[in-house]
């Protein structure tokens, strides 16, 4: 029987028990089809680059399947005719991949802190230096003057 | 050369050899390389990626913009 890798995605306000739902319904389709399913993956609720029916984000679903042809139809006509699936996307492939796909590999990957999230060490560095020189520079001191007293000329910069 | 300073290196295909990548349409992260700012695919010429690689390579853009996994357009 041929492989096939299944995408679907859920709409955002199905909760997560609801998403599971779903897969199972369509795993028993394809089941009761005389197909397998020999791995699937909950990529979780993502945001999407864009939106589709007015949602943002969306429940991620990966299939691996192993089943006849006919049984991908009748998964994919009861995906059209179910609401809560926004989109889905089955591509015949030649080999199944083993292990967890590149999503679940890359994901506890994305989940860590960014680094450039992190507050900057040097904000505060380098402001002095842009006094410009070409006209005296007014100073004004609120906070005791530092160097006695005596007014810097303004070539400070 | 006649013309020493137009001579530029040819690079290889970025998916030759044998421990290449593996093009696949969930991977946003390496085809989000062969995309321009805008989102769009940038051409082969640019990339040196083989003409039987690019045409892989679109088809892979074109399923993960399907899935919304990356933008069609991207406005920054």
């Amino acid at each position: 029987m041929p492989y096939y890798e299944s995408v679907f995605i859920a709409r955002q306000d199905v909760s997560t028990a609801q998403v599971e739902g779903l897969t199972e319904t369509f795993t028993t389709v394809i089941t009761e089809a005389g197909g397998s399913i020999p791995s699937c993956e909950n990529w979780g609720l993502r945001t999407m680059a864009y939106k589709i029916k007015k949602n943002r984000k969306g429940h991620y679903v990966f299939l691996n399947i192993d089943a006849p042809a006919p049984a991908l139809h009748e998964m994919e006509r009861q995906m059209r005719i179910n609401e809560d699936v926004l989109r889905y996307l089955t591509v015949r492939v030649n080999k199944l991949e083993e292990g967890p796909s590149v999503v679940m590999r890359n994901k506890d990957r994305d989940e860590r802190p960014r680094r450039d999230r992190a507050p900057r060490r040097d904000f505060n560095d380098g402001v002095t230096s842009e006094v410009s020189d070409t006209k005296p520079t007014v100073h004004e001191f609120s906070e005791p003057i530092p160097n006695g007293g005596v007014l810097p000329v303004g070539d400070d910069a | 050369m006649s013309k020493p300073s137009f001579f530029r290196r040819r690079k290889s295909c970025p998916f030759a050899g044998p421990n290449a990548q593996i093009i696949d349409y969930k991977d946003t992260k390496l085809l989000s390389r062969f995309v321009s700012e805008r989102g769009k695919i940038v051409p082969s010429r640019i990339t040196a990626v083989s003409a039987k690689k690019q045409r892989e390579l679109s088809l892979a853009i074109k399923r993960a913009r399907y899935l919304a996994l990356m933008p069609y357009v991207d406005s920054k």
